[in-house]
């Protein structure tokens, strides 16, 4: 650049944006089209859940883990029910972590079908978004046939899952698992070698390995600079040591590898349904434990003692013995923790959520310094935010 | 996870006066340190080639009011090491009346908005964090809310709701 004097101006980006998926808000310093500086304001959906947490008792609060990360609630519910269920010292029943885990690897199929559509669409490419929908909209059939709602599942119960699979699940799932991979060539048949994605999208919002560890990075976001980091194979839970998958790795740590990154989760992820759905164990789907798990909604109608149980159970909450556990899983964007403080009574006493977009957001800065303004919605869309989970 | 608790060990020896606590619930490793050494231990835990705690998942505070009466915040530290694949939960007692403690944003960057979220939600003071400001709420916002003191439905001042009304800041 010619000895001009620099000048740099300020700019506004959201939080009404289409593209920052959300209300997130930035300020963005320009010298020319270059960012040289960027703050992100958050907050503007902060809805207090870590306090309102405090005075539910452990079962209501599973209905406000599905309003973190709204795209998957599977994997909300399923990390604040395995915290409660470790600080219980209980295990769900073999068939439930089944359930689970196929519940929780169709929501990462939509989740990040949802963000295939939009980060395509923001970058102009647009065809994908309505292909992607398409998909979608077979998964949120198949949610609404298990859990009577298409967003908000709130399926997971402590200790298992509300109820058993409906007739017809597997049939339809397996259907899924068969169209899937096809339809994700589709995909890639538009993007993987399109000459403009690749522009778009290579050695844009670099992030090297030692940066991405230090940022907190995890899930694709990590996984895109190459480190090999996956809960569900480091600390599995739920019986995913059972399954056979592989953890995709990127290279570079740009956009693309992180786009690279989820295409092939999406493949592993329809895998794993499909051994989950194969070797689904019979048995129960809640733990037959009266004390803290809700009793099967069937026996209300004939046992006496599982309606006394349940009005228990509904009514006073359950008590966890007086300590504090830490449990993480991999949700589709990332780490997702659980940090449960127990005071012994019928309300936690203090849940810190920690979610992954928060801190993928973190690492934004770093990244497009430097870059050109077109290429923060790129970004941007690389790291699959929401809103939801990063304002609580 | 056998090593877990060797971590504790480990711990003690190198710092006797910082370690006041070792804990094990649920299989999970907890070590209460001293405030003063919090800079120190988080340095040693980063850099060590056996502990090697190179991530940090989680911080956050605790207000320890209810729990045992102590009038006292607690700073909790999540690790994770990526190459041993261990965890340890480290917690630093501070007193409610002066609640402040090191930063360790000089040992993970991520810490950053972990630690303004712990200075928003209780008032918690991170010594030598370059940007303190509240992330979550908005500018004005009175009262820390995670406090157990700041009831469920806390009401903020009419100059405030004010300010939103009108768009400004």
């Amino acid at each position: 650049m010619t000895a001009t004097t620099q000048q740099v101006m300020t700019i506004n980006m959201g939080p009404q944006h289409p593209s920052t998926h959300g209300v997130l808000r930035l300020i963005l310093e320009l010298d020319g089209e270059t960012v040289v500086k960027s703050t992100p304001h958050i907050g503007f959906l902060h809805r207090g859940i870590e306090k309102l947490a405090e005075h539910k008792t452990y079962h209501q609060v599973i209905t406000l883990t599905d309003r973190l990360d709204y795209l998957a609630p599977m994997s909300n519910n399923l990390g604040y029910a395995l915290a409660v269920e470790k600080l219980l010292d209980i295990e769900a029943p073999k068939r439930s972590q089944y359930i689970r885990i196929i519940l929780c690897e169709l929501t990462r199929i939509s989740s990040h079908l949802l963000w295939l559509a939009t980060h395509a669409l923001d970058i102009g490419a647009m065809t994908v978004f309505f292909y992607c929908f398409r998909e979608r909209e077979t998964l949120n059939d198949i949610f609404e046939m298990v859990a009577g709602a298409r967003m908000n599942l709130s399926y997971v119960r402590i200790g298992g899952v509300a109820r058993d699979l409906p007739d017809g699940f597997v049939e339809k799932a397996r259907e899924f698992v068969n169209v899937f991979p096809g339809r994700l060539r589709e995909y890639e048949t538009l993007l993987t070698k399109n000459k403009i994605w690749l522009m778009r999208t290579k050695d844009v919002g670099v992030i090297s390995a030692e940066d991405a560890i230090n940022y907190g990075l995890s899930g694709p976001s990590i996984r895109g600079s190459g480190v090999k980091w996956d809960i569900r194979k480091s600390e599995p839970y739920s019986s995913y040591n059972e399954m056979d998958f592989i953890v995709p790795v990127g290279k570079n740590g740009d956009v693309y590898d992180r786009y690279l990154v989820r295409i092939e989760e999406m493949r592993q992820s329809n895998e794993i349904v499909r051994q989950a759905v194969d070797t689904l164990p019979k048995g129960e789907f809640i733990a037959d434990i009266p004390d803290v798990a809700l009793p099967q909604k069937e026996n209300l109608k004939k046992s006496m003692e599982s309606l006394i149980h349940h009005f228990k159970i509904v009514t006073d909450g359950i008590c966890p013995p007086v300590g504090e556990v830490y449990v993480c899983v991999e949700a589709p964007k990332g780490e997702l923790g659980y940090y449960v403080v127990s005071d012994g009574t019928k309300n936690p006493y203090r849940i810190k959520i920690r979610p992954p977009s928060f801190v993928n957001l973190e690492g934004l800065q770093k990244m497009i310094e430097g870059h050109l303004l077109a290429d923060v919605v790129a970004v941007i869309g690389s790291l699959d935010i929401v809103l939801g989970e990063i304002d609580r | 996870m056998a090593e877990v608790s060797a971590i504790g060990k480990k711990l003690k020896e190198t710092f006797p006066e910082a370690v006041t606590g070792v804990k094990t619930f649920r299989g999970e490793l907890t070590v209460s340190i001293n405030k003063d050494y919090i800079g120190k231990v988080a340095e040693f835990l980063c850099n060590d080639d056996e502990s090697d705690f190179d991530y940090l998942s989680d911080l956050c505070g605790v207000d320890k009011s209810r729990l045992d009466n102590s009038n006292a915040f607690e700073v909790v530290y999540h690790l994770y090491s990526l190459k041993h694949n261990h965890r340890v939960r480290l917690k630093v007692e501070i007193p409610a009346s002066n609640p402040s403690i090191k930063t360790v944003t000089n040992v993970w960057k991520t810490a950053d908005w972990h630690e303004r979220e712990a200075y928003d939600m209780f008032g918690i003071i991170f010594e030598g964090h370059p940007n303190l400001e509240r992330i979550l709420t908005p500018e004005g916002f009175e009262g820390y809310p995670l406090r157990k003191d700041y009831p469920l439905k806390g009401r903020q001042p009419a100059s405030l709701r004010e300010v939103y009304r009108k768009g400004e800041g």
